[in-house]
């Protein structure tokens, strides 16, 4: 239950996909409404989720979000089983840029978080790397504790904010 | 009363020294904070004598706002008023040491406001009831009307100054974050505002993400962090004119955590390379950096020593987060915090004796304070979340960010006492965040 209502949000937070260099999808205070927010509105083809060549199909079935323990980078089998599925869709999607962001949740001091994030980042991305993806098309960001997904201040929140998303960049536009 | 005064004075001594100096002696007016002042000294604040009209309007503000600094450190109590029993109708008049003494005001604070134009003068004595004479010479401060906050602050300033032989520090900014909106989405803006609350200006718009925003030494400027190109960088804001500029822009890497060396001449920061964060500096003169440190650790959190010699910094190095101390161009490293528990945002004490820094520990946040060998820890202050303590200019008090649990916690703004006495919320317009505190303004 716990599971799916985190999908869920996890889904409505990662709708936007980076479609400019700037990789902050966050950018202009909005959480989660994409890219191109220049000038206040933004608009990204999702595609169908069930054509698996689309990014809701890889935000949604292949999964894009990968958790961590507590102040920890290390990537546990969980994290590696659907780090694989993302490494396997992106070689046949080989359009698409990515763009890694780390967190860490709000039990930690904001520097630290910061560096945390990024060390979660990297593992993802190194992950990838080694399983084929170019590292000339991933970049990472860390947000460290400031953009959580799941806001009570309990395990299961804390648990799902700790995470690294592997967020899509459009063909031709990363 | 005075019947009891020798078992008052016994009591003291027994008590090893819970009340303050001035009750044990009766001698020259003087706290000692040292000493744990819990009983405030009562002070006398008659209404500044308003030496022409328009001058009225300000006497009632500036008296408040010099009362709320004197009472707001903890060490002084305000007696009323109501209470008084001589007037003060002219700043040159006598003081009528008998009335003041009647009351049991230890402190006289006696002043006068005019205006000519869009200038402002502001005048004050301050007297020790107890020993009938001056607590040195009467002062004036003059500026545009506008700045009569700041005329209160130096007032204020003057008499802690010289009742407790420690700088002031209320005539002193703060830079802070801002913060709007739900905890998923916040917005955050740069603001500075007077140290009290005041006069809140924002720096940004809000539209990119910033963070932690550090004075330069002489408060002309900011370093802090911010998304606006995407990825975390630091820039560097000139307070006079807003300009900001990029300070160290590499693909690849994240730049966060910079602080001025005391010179203002250089910047100490962490710089993140491939999921890694190591410390280094930045001259800002010639753009030269230098490498500070280089293990496979979190090492960030860095602050220079008052001298510029050394730099303090946090470091996960040992497995958890916990202090360290090494030249300031880099090289051998000692680790001073050795508790148990997470220690991290150590930054020295403008006096050089002691280094705050927030400590987790048991699923609590504390802000505290140890001595730059890491002796003598003091857990000054606990909640759900306390973090990054800011030293006021005169090294006495720590401000800090305390954020509420939950859905709908937010961050607030709080100082405590380097004693651990005295928290006080900071009022602030929306929520607040990452202060930094800059110095006594000339």
């Amino acid at each position: 239950m716990t599971r799916h209502l985190t999908k869920a949000l996890m889904l409505i937070a990662v709708l936007g996909v980076a479609a400019c260099n700037n990789p902050d999808r966050y950018a202009n205070g909005a959480g989660g409404t994409g890219a191109n927010a220049a000038n206040g509105i933004s608009s990204s083809p999702l595609g169908d989720p069930n054509d698996p060549k689309s990014i809701a199909y890889f935000n949604q079935t292949v999964g894009d979000t990968v958790h961590f323990a507590e102040d920890q980078s290390t990537l546990d089998p969980q994290a590696q089983q659907i780090l694989a599925a993302q490494a396997t869709w992106l070689a046949r999607n080989s359009d698409y840029g990515v763009i890694v962001e780390g967190h860490a949740d709000e039990r930690g001091t904001r520097e630290y978080n910061l560096a945390l994030g990024a060390r979660r980042a990297s593992a993802v991305k190194e992950f990838l790397a080694a399983h084929g993806i170019p590292a000339t098309r991933m970049r990472t960001i860390s947000y460290g504790k400031e953009r959580p997904i799941a806001l009570c201040s309990a395990p299961q929140c804390y648990a799902a904010n700790r995470r690294a998303v592997t967020v899509l960049t459009q063909p031709g536009n990363s | 009363m005075r019947l009891f005064r020798p078992l008052a004075i016994a009591i003291a001594l027994l008590g090893l020294a819970l009340v303050p100096a001035w009750a044990q002696s009766r001698g020259p007016l003087k706290i000692e904070i040292n000493q744990g002042v819990i009983e405030p000294i009562p002070f006398a604040l008659p209404a500044f004598v308003a030496e022409d009209a328009s001058a009225q309007q300000y006497v009632q503000r500036i008296d408040q706002v010099i009362s709320a600094d004197l009472t707001g450190t903890g060490l002084f109590r305000e007696i009323p008023q109501s209470a008084y029993i001589s007037r003060i109708t002219s700043f040159d008049a006598p003081v009528q040491y008998g009335d003041w003494k009647a009351i049991n005001a230890q402190a006289l604070i006696t002043g006068a406001v005019s205006i000519q134009g869009n200038q402002i003068v502001v005048k004050f004595r301050l007297f020790d009831v107890f020993s009938g004479q001056p607590l040195g010479q009467g002062l004036q401060f003059a500026g545009s009307v506008d700045t009569w906050r700041r005329m209160a602050h130096k007032v204020a300033d003057a008499v802690y100054s010289r009742i407790t032989g420690e700088g002031g520090y209320f005539d002193s900014r703060v830079v802070f974050v801002s913060e709007t909106g739900p905890k998923n989405a916040r917005k955050k803006r740069l603001a500075i505002m007077d140290y009290d609350g005041a006069n809140v200006q924002y720096l940004t718009s809000g539209g990119t993400l910033v963070l932690a925003p550090r004075f330069s030494p002489d408060g002309k400027r900011i370093l802090y962090t911010s998304y606006k190109s995407g990825e975390p960088r630091i820039y560097v804001m000139d307070l006079a004119t807003r300009q900001t500029r990029i300070l160290d822009d590499q693909q690849g890497t994240m730049t966060f955590a910079p602080r001025f060396s005391p010179d203002g001449n250089t910047v100490v920061f962490s710089l993140e390379r491939g999921g890694n964060t190591d410390l280094y500096s930045l001259d800002l003169a010639t753009g030269q950096r230098t490498q500070l440190t280089n293990t496979p650790s979190i090492d960030t959190g860095p602050s220079y020593s008052p001298d510029g010699k050394r730099i303090v910094f946090e470091s996960d190095r040992s497995g958890t987060q916990q202090i360290y101390i090494m030249p300031a161009t880099g090289g051998p490293v000692t680790r001073i915090s050795f508790g148990a528990g997470r220690y991290s945002t150590p930054v020295w004490s403008p006096r050089g004796d002691l280094i705050a820094f927030t400590k987790q520990y048991e699923g609590r946040f504390h802000i505290g304070v140890m001595r730059t060998d890491g002796s003598d820890e003091r857990l000054l202050t606990a909640s759900f979340l306390d973090e990054g303590p800011t030293w006021a200019p005169n090294g006495r008090v720590l401000m800090f960010t305390r954020e509420t649990s939950g859905v709908n916690g937010a961050p607030s703004l709080y100082t405590v006492d380097v004693s651990g006495r005295n928290l006080r919320k900071v009022p602030t317009p929306n929520d607040a965040s990452d202060p930094s505190w800059g110095p006594l303004l000339p």
